[in-house]
């Protein structure tokens, strides 16, 4: 059974944002348009806006994140809103009550927004599905779920490219590192796919790359050099320490002189290339310090663009 | 109790494709006295069988429009007694078999204890008898509590009623315990039931592995669980010799490796659920716990390769693979959500939608939940019920559907306390109107 | 101050887009010569923004030209969410004691003037802020008033008045229902 995407209302407007898959481009678009009218907000004497006044949003990290979080709560406070954390690893939620059991305690106390990062691909669609089958006027925010997606970081990438790269037509992008367990992988994945980027790369060992990648619309590389050759963008992923030695990676160092980018690696690369990194960098394990610190990393510029997508997606959902 | 059905068409299960005017059953009335089919008799020619002169039945049916068929044989339906009762009760599930038009079913044997002691099974049975219903086939545990390094004590739980012996889902990590059970197994001739799944290979996956899981950020189970466990069990097979049967394929390569054994001519046997036979992977939707399932719905090349293989007779059966899930255990995210559909009230709708949209023959189709299933459980073991059959002098367990009445699958519709399947809110064609055990007319829709 | 208000049924009737703005440039000049006055001019996406600009070069005005939007300070965020193609507020200037003159084609209801206000003092506190607009057709809903008027138009409620520039840069004024 086809049915309508849950973050799209019956009249074609985003209710939620679920997930980049299924977003159709000219709403990416608009995402983006949007977001550079708010970039000056932070420059301003009176960091606010008017536009969520009055209305409530609620942080739900089941996984915890002060990074995605504290991003969030900076970009809803820009638009006026009140704005609630709940740590949920730390209450209900160990003592046994069901995640949807949360979501009705929380709707019940009139919240307006959620902003929902889980460890299960796929809960925030179930928490949509339940607010909107209980004719609950609640907005779902997706800030990552599991290793699915993490829509909110593709849109501030795409963002970010567009700025130091004008047009996604005719660029070469590599993603690095873990995309099997990368939800920032996939998302970026459909966002630069959707946006007409030509030739989307994903770098890494096979023990690191899914199957299907293929279908998806994705080049897979295991040789990093080759990945790299002539490419406008470089994506790296972050290693989570966990798999860094198991069946999955023998140790950080042979993942780091194989995968880690490093100024010769880098140099692959077109020379004006950009070097991404959704952070927290790993530094010595997916890139070296001379990369992360080099004038061709626009880390930063990502944290900062990030809070301006975000008001963007909180604005454009919240009406 | 005499009873005349009349005006029906009787479907006879044909192993092979039957020709072509057997699509629908032939017109026939069907008579029973003393619990069994007494004659079967068109018409307009000779009947079979001999109607006592001066019949009069105690009761007659009219089956104008219907068709007339052996009680249907389910091989895997779980009726959570013992244990799981705040998911299903014994009550309501053979009462949603009778409703299902299911007269014989199995049950697997993880209830909670898991049925590895006799007094288990003999509660279980004597409390199926008590409710007039289906005949009710327990399998043993074939080791205690599941666990996999004890075999049970095989021969004194076939006494009380075992007709085989499964581990379940619970697949058996240590092949030398597999080894030694299949051949205490063989020593008394008795069969194994057995879910070829590779624990290791399965380790940590939800859905197939494939583009979609993928996509969906999901971790998978490849096909290799399937077959590593497949041709681990075939070899062990070729030593022992001891009958297995596979439970619930899922892959077109597991099928291939089974077809490929038995023309070799190893004494196996596999069923699939039916809903293997329509699902597939991208049916998931938007993350929709109902799809959650043991095994997973694999690829659409997979799912045609089920199909083949019941064309073909590699695949000698279908189930339904009922396993009631309660509310709170789906309405949960996609990974931990508890996999199982609802399936004894779909079985014969679903079996029907596969045999119109491949042109079976519905005398073919059928026999996939009736002989076929009846043959893997054993004629001798079902001896004193209608065994799957349609015939003259045999228990008249039977039932009478309406191929073309449409029902809507919803929480309303669905007997069974499992509410759950991939099929919710589909339109569907086939229902049961009567059920018969033994010659009674158990259950009848009004 | 401009000329005499027209019958709703034919709005436009002598009103003339060019020779409106014509008028409006005869105010903004007598500004311009009182030498203790250093206004800047502010253009209001989309249509205060193109006169804003032909203004800027018709006065030969030294001083940068800024743009604002009023999008975040609407007061219909509620009922029709965020506008699409918002177009950003830029003010290449100190806004704290300066001396703005927002420039809109079409003065109506006020709110679009009183959320540009807004926008405005979100960056500073300015010396005075004035408003001048090609059109001003009435119908004010908030106690706003234009200091410099090109041309006053009546309409029914339910018309809109659109400006438009061609590329020759002749403006004109549609009525659209």
């Amino acid at each position: 059974m086809i049915r309508r995407h849950p973050q799209i209302d019956g009249q074609g407007r985003l209710r939620h944002l679920l997930s980049i898959d299924g977003l159709p481009k000219a709403m990416i678009e608009r995402v983006l348009d949007t977001a550079s009218a708010f970039l000056d907000v932070s420059d301003r004497t009176v960091k606010k806006l008017p536009l969520l006044r009055g209305r409530s949003v609620f942080n739900l990290f089941f996984e915890n994140s002060t990074r995605t979080r504290t991003t969030f709560e900076i970009a809803a406070q820009r638009l006026s809103a009140d704005v609630f954390n709940l740590n949920i690893s730390a209450s209900s939620a160990s003592k046994g009550e069901s995640l949807l059991d949360t979501i009705d305690n929380l709707a019940a106390m009139n919240a307006d927004l959620f902003v929902v990062r889980h460890a299960q691909s796929g809960a925030p669609f179930l928490i949509a599905q339940h607010l909107d089958q209980l004719g609950k006027d609640v907005h779902v925010i997706n800030a990552g779920d599991g290793r699915h997606e993490h829509p909110t970081q593709a849109l501030l990438d795409a963002y970010t490219i567009r700025h130091f790269k004008k047009n996604f037509t005719g660029l070469r992008i590599a993603l690095v590192g873990d995309i099997l367990h990368s939800r920032v992988a996939r998302s970026n994945i459909h966002a630069l796919t959707t946006l007409g980027v030509p030739d989307v790369r994903a770098v890494g060992p096979a023990t690191l790359l899914p199957g299907g990648l293929e279908s998806m619309g994705v080049r897979v590389f295991h040789d990093m050099r080759e990945g790299l050759r002539d490419v406008d963008v470089v994506i790296m992923l972050r290693l989570q320490n966990e798999r860094m030695r198991g069946a999955l990676l023998p140790s950080a160092q042979e993942y780091f002189k194989h995968y880690g980018l490093t100024p010769e690696k880098l140099a692959y690369a077109a020379p004006d290339a950009i070097v991404m990194h959704p952070g927290p960098m790993n530094r010595g394990v997916e890139i070296d310090s001379a990369v992360a610190d080099g004038p061709q990393a626009v880390i930063l510029s990502q944290v900062t663009f990030g809070i301006a997508v975000r008001m963007a997606v909180l604005g454009m959902i919240a009406a | 109790m005499k009873i005349s059905i009349l005006n029906g068409r009787v479907l006879i299960p044909c192993e092979r494709s039957a020709p072509k005017d057997d699509q629908h059953g032939s017109r026939a009335d069907l008579h029973i006295a003393d619990g069994r089919v007494i004659a079967i008799g068109d018409p307009s020619s000779s009947p079979s069988g001999v109607l006592p002169d001066g019949w009069v039945p105690d009761r007659v049916i009219d089956a104008r429009g219907m068709l007339v068929a052996p009680g249907l044989v389910d091989l895997a339906a779980r009726l959570r007694e013992p244990g799981f009762e705040y998911r299903a009760t014994l009550e309501s599930e053979m009462q949603a078999a009778l409703v299902g038009g299911v007269t014989a079913l199995v049950c697997p044997p993880d209830t909670d204890p898991p049925l590895d002691e006799p007094g288990l099974v003999e509660m279980l049975k004597h409390r199926a008898r008590g409710l007039a219903g289906a005949h009710l086939y327990p399998l043993g545990a074939l080791t205690v509590a599941l666990q996999g390094t004890v075999i049970t004590e095989m021969a004194e739980l076939a006494e009380a009623g075992c007709v085989g012996f499964s581990q379940a889902n619970v697949a058996i990590a240590d092949s030398q315990v597999l080894l030694r059970a299949l051949q205490y197994a063989k020593t008394f001739g008795f069969q194994v039931w057995l879910q070829p799944q590779d624990p290791c290979l399965a380790r940590g996956g939800i859905v197939h592995a494939g583009p979609l899981a993928s996509r969906m950020g999901l971790p998978g189970i490849p096909v290799i669980a399937e077959t590593v466990a497949l041709l681990t069990i075939l070899e062990l097979v070729r030593v022992t010799q001891a009958r297995v049967h596979f439970c619930r394929l899922s892959s077109a390569a597991g099928v291939a490796l089974v077809r490929a054994a038995k023309l070799e001519g190893l004494p196996v046997t596999c069923d699939v659920s039916v809903h293997h036979l329509h699902v597939t992977d991208q049916d998931i939707g938007w993350f929709d716990a109902n799809h959650r399932v043991d095994p997973p719905f694999r690829s659409q090349r997979d799912r045609d390769a089920i199909r083949a293989g019941l064309e073909d007779g590699t695949v000698d059966a279908i189930c339904s693979d009922h396993t009631p899930v309660d509310d709170d255990a789906k309405a949960l995210p996609y990974g931990e959500a508890e996999p199982g559909t609802t399936g004894l009230e779909l079985l014969l709708p679903l079996v029907l939608k596969w045999a119109t949209e491949t042109r079976t023959p519905l005398a073919r189709a059928i026999a996939t939940i009736t002989t076929g299933p009846a043959a893997i459980v054993g004629v001798d073991q079902m001896a004193g019920t209608g065994a799957g059959m349609l015939a003259v002098g045999a228990v008249a367990d039977l039932m009478i559907f309406d191929p073309d009445a449409l029902w809507t699958v919803d929480r309303n519709s669905l007997v069974s306390q499992g509410r759950h399947s991939p099929f919710l809110g589909y339109e569907l064609a086939g229902r049961v109107m009567t059920t018969f055990v033994a010659g009674q007319p158990i259950f009848e829709r009004v | 101050m401009g000329t005499p208000t027209r019958d709703p049924d034919d709005p436009l009737g002598a009103v003339d887009a060019d020779r409106a703005y014509v008028h409006l440039l005869d105010q903004l000049r007598k500004v311009l010569a009182d030498e203790s006055r250093s206004p800047v001019l502010v253009g209001v996406h989309s249509g205060g923004a193109w006169l804003a600009e032909r203004l800027h070069s018709d006065l030969g005005l030294n001083s940068p030209l800024g743009y604002l939007s009023s999008a975040f300070h609407r007061d219909d965020y509620g009922s029709r969410g965020l506008p699409t193609n918002i177009k950003p507020t830029v003010l290449p200037f100190d806004v704290e004691a300066a001396d703005l003159i927002v420039v809109d084609d079409v003065l109506f209801t006020g709110r679009t003037a009183r959320a540009t206000l807004n926008e405005i003092f979100d960056h500073g506190r300015p010396a005075r802020v004035e408003l001048a607009v090609l059109a001003d057709r009435g119908g004010r809903e908030l106690p706003i008033s234009a200091r410099f008027v090109g041309a006053s138009v009546s309409l029914r409620g339910t018309q809109q008045l659109v400006l438009s520039q061609d590329t020759q840069g002749h403006f004109s004024f549609r009525v659209e229902s």
